[in-house]
């Protein structure tokens, strides 16, 4: 057994180039010194299997809940499955051409968009007027604080059923507030009026995850900068601006694709919440009905090709995202 | 360009017992430097930042040129700012950083571009225009952040503490240029420091601040050489001035056993304060029994640190005196600082003489010294 360490790290500042400690009197080599491409430090091990073994718990864990349930996707997705489970046979790409062939899947994929766009830009845009205005805050600050992050820790099916109380036809606060106007709110009957409850809960749970970010963000700000902008610009509008927002830059990208996620999946509690056990025609996102139709339609082909569809466009957007978005952001 | 008038400026924070800033007049002709200097906390920087509009004045009134502004936006008070850490917009290049300001006054495009050239030429930014911030070193990030006050053509420049990011030569190198750029604008400055060698070396007039109080105003030399206090004698001057228990009887002064000529003229008699500067302080064969604790070396002289009669002092000398563990020490004529004890405020001279004669020399030992 070998006692010294598994394996050394190497700082390629001290190692040894031959081509630059040569005498001055020596043949020079025609090639210039190589540069060391690696970071400052590089860590080389004994064994070759060693660095597999550290990685194998990450690995595993990736494995077994993403990578394996994806390939499963993928492949039943090009089958008809029987619902029993008796048996599988192969049909190419019919589940896509059902999928994307059928107007409801359609319509659902037009009400998703919306929904992912609302649910985004209103919890984006109320946690950072939210975290602009905490910001200013002096007095009391830590209790008001807590009060706006409070929310986040409320599970999303608990919040679903909190919704739907405050939306009740008979006790919700909501529908007696919408009545005042002459709107008779029905939830969970009326397509329009379960969407704008959905909405409002979806985004009412994620406000504070975003009010989190945006708020440590501005307090990453110094001071002195925002000072400087106080002298330089009067409209404290356009100084929000020209020198807050840009510099808030990086965490907005990051909630971007974190809220989108959101919203097309995590979700779906409040969703299943708000329209389970509910008679009639109701909105429901692209995730709902893979669920719907895998699960209670035991079309299990069908389910597997709208989420490999879903996992598509998912990888779609960030991909863009980071390609395009990512550019203009200035990482301080 | 224009004069600012302080009179009667308190400060105190909300949930505070005692005001940060009390009762402060100051009056700043146009064109003058003005450097702020005393320890942290001090108030120095709140009386800058009130100036400014940073902080709101809870007594008193500020004028900049005719113009009370105690109740003027910071923006509206024309006024430019140079902070400690340079304060510059990390997303915006350097001529971003300097337009930003005249953009949002609406100056028209032209005008910004000549504006941002001269000072470009003037600060030798030409090079990095169009670099951001994070691209800059220390010294040039706080050139920009010049520029960006320097073509704002405000009326007042105001600086907080803004070389104390830099390094030892950089600061020195920093602190010519801010004099000469000055000079050459004309422009009316306050300066906060905390290094008293820089507010020595900036200073048309400099401004002690001690706990929220102005100790002394006045022209550098004339504070060097004649402290209002204790605390200004012992802040100003490296090292700071020796400050010894002492007893007049007639005119004789006595430092425990010792027994010195006065050398001053003074009405005051019994307990005082004794102060003398290390350079005004030498070797003789009879006077204060100095016993040696340390020498540092600094080149061009020597400060020896000891003890008289248990008391700390600190003795400059030139590097070839040869010295033993325990000497004796004479006070140079008319060098003798005289403060009331329980007050530390200066004991007035009576008659001529007070001022040592030799002034021009230790304004260049004033000004060389704590380089070395």
């Amino acid at each position: 057994m070998s006692m010294g360490p598994a394996f050394r790290i190497d700082d390629p500042a001290k190692a040894p180039m031959t081509d630059v400690t040569q005498p001055t009197g020596a043949a020079r080599p025609r090639r210039k010194p190589r540069r060391p491409a690696e970071p400052a430090k590089r860590v080389q091990f004994d064994r070759p299997l060693l660095p597999w073994l550290f990685l194998l718990p990450q690995l595993a864990v990736i494995f077994v809940f993403f990578y394996w349930p994806s390939a499963q996707a993928i492949t039943s997705s090009f089958y008809l499955e029987d619902p029993f489970g008796f048996g599988a046979s192969f049909v190419g790409l019919d589940n896509y051409r059902d999928a994307l062939g059928s107007a409801e899947y359609r319509r659902i994929a037009g009400f998703t968009t919306l929904f992912t766009a609302l649910v985004t830009a209103l919890s984006l845009g109320l946690g950072l007027l939210f975290a602009v205005k905490a910001d200013k805050v002096i007095r009391g600050r830590s209790t008001y604080r807590t009060a706006l992050i409070s929310v986040y820790a409320v599970a999303p099916p608990v919040a679903g059923l909190m919704g739907m109380m405050l939306f009740d036809q008979h006790i919700g606060p909501f529908v007696t507030l919408a009545a005042q106007f002459g709107w008779n709110m029905q939830v969970g009957i009326n397509y329009w009026d379960t969407a704008f409850a959905m909405i409002l809960v979806s985004v009412w749970k994620q406000v504070p995850y975003n009010f989190i970010f945006f708020l440590s963000g501005l307090q990453g700000i110094p001071a002195s900068v925002r000072e400087a902008a106080v002298i330089d610009c009067k409209n404290g509008f356009t100084r929000f601006r020209t020198a807050i927002l840009p510099l808030l830059a990086p965490t907005a990208f990051f909630l971007l694709i974190i809220n989108i996620t959101y919203a097309l999946f995590d979700t779906f509690a409040v969703i299943d919440v708000m329209v389970k056990d509910k008679p009639a025609n109701n909105p429901i996102t692209l995730v709902y009905k893979v669920y719907n139709d895998g699960f209670r339609g035991n079309d299990i082909g069908g389910s597997a090709a709208q989420s490999v569809i879903l996992m598509v466009v998912v990888l779609g957007l960030t991909l863009v995202q980071f390609r395009w978005l990512e550019r203009r952001v200035h990482y301080g | 360009m224009a004069s600012i008038d302080i009179s009667n400026v308190s400060k105190t924070y909300p949930g505070a017992s005692a005001p940060s800033v009390s009762d402060i007049n100051l009056s700043i002709r146009d064109g003058e430097f003005i450097v702020l200097v005393g320890p942290s906390g001090c108030g120095k920087s709140t009386l800058l930042r009130m100036v400014a509009g940073l902080e709101d004045i809870t007594g008193g009134e500020v004028r900049i040129g005719d113009r009370l502004v105690n109740g003027v936006d910071p923006a509206d008070r024309d006024i430019a700012m140079v902070f400690q850490n340079y304060a510059l917009y990390p997303h915006m290049t350097v001529r971003e950083n300097m337009a930003y300001g005249l953009k949002n006054r609406r100056t028209p495009p032209t005008e910004i571009a000549t504006r941002v050239a001269e000072a470009a030429r003037m600060l030798e930014l030409g090079p990095y225009l169009d670099r951001k911030p994070r691209a800059l070193s220390g010294g040039q990030r706080q050139r920009v952040a010049m520029g960006r006050a320097v073509v704002r053509q405000p009326a007042a420049f105001l600086f907080d503490e803004p070389l104390s990011n830099l390094d030892a030569k950089l600061r020195v190198s920093m602190r010519g240029e801010i004099r000469r750029l000055q000079k050459r604008l004309g422009t009316t400055s306050l300066y906060v420091t905390h290094d008293q060698l820089e507010a020595m070396t900036l200073a048309d007039r400099l401004v002690v601040l001690n706990a929220g109080r102005i100790e002394q105003v006045g022209a550098p030399l004339d504070i060097y050489h004649t402290p209002a206090s204790t605390f200004v004698a012992s802040f100003i001057g490296s090292p700071a001035m020796n400050l010894l228990d002492a007893e007049i009887r007639g005119t004789r002064l006595h430092i425990g056993g010792a027994d010195l000529p006065l050398g001053v003229n003074t009405a005051a008699q019994g307990q005082v304060t004794a102060g003398v500067r290390a350079e005004d302080l030498y070797l003789a064969a009879d006077g204060l029994p100095f016993r040696v604790d340390f020498i540092e070396e600094l080149g061009a002289q020597r400060l020896v640190h000891g003890h008289v009669e248990g008391q700390p002092l600190t003795l400059a000398v030139a590097p070839d005196v040869a010295l033993s563990d325990a000497v004796h020490l004479a006070i140079r004529a008319g060098a003798l600082h005289l403060f009331d004890t329980a007050s530390g405020k200066r004991l007035p001279a009576s008659g001529t003489g007070a001022r040592p004669a030799r002034a021009t020399e230790e304004m260049a030992g004033a000004t060389a010294r704590p380089l070395l």
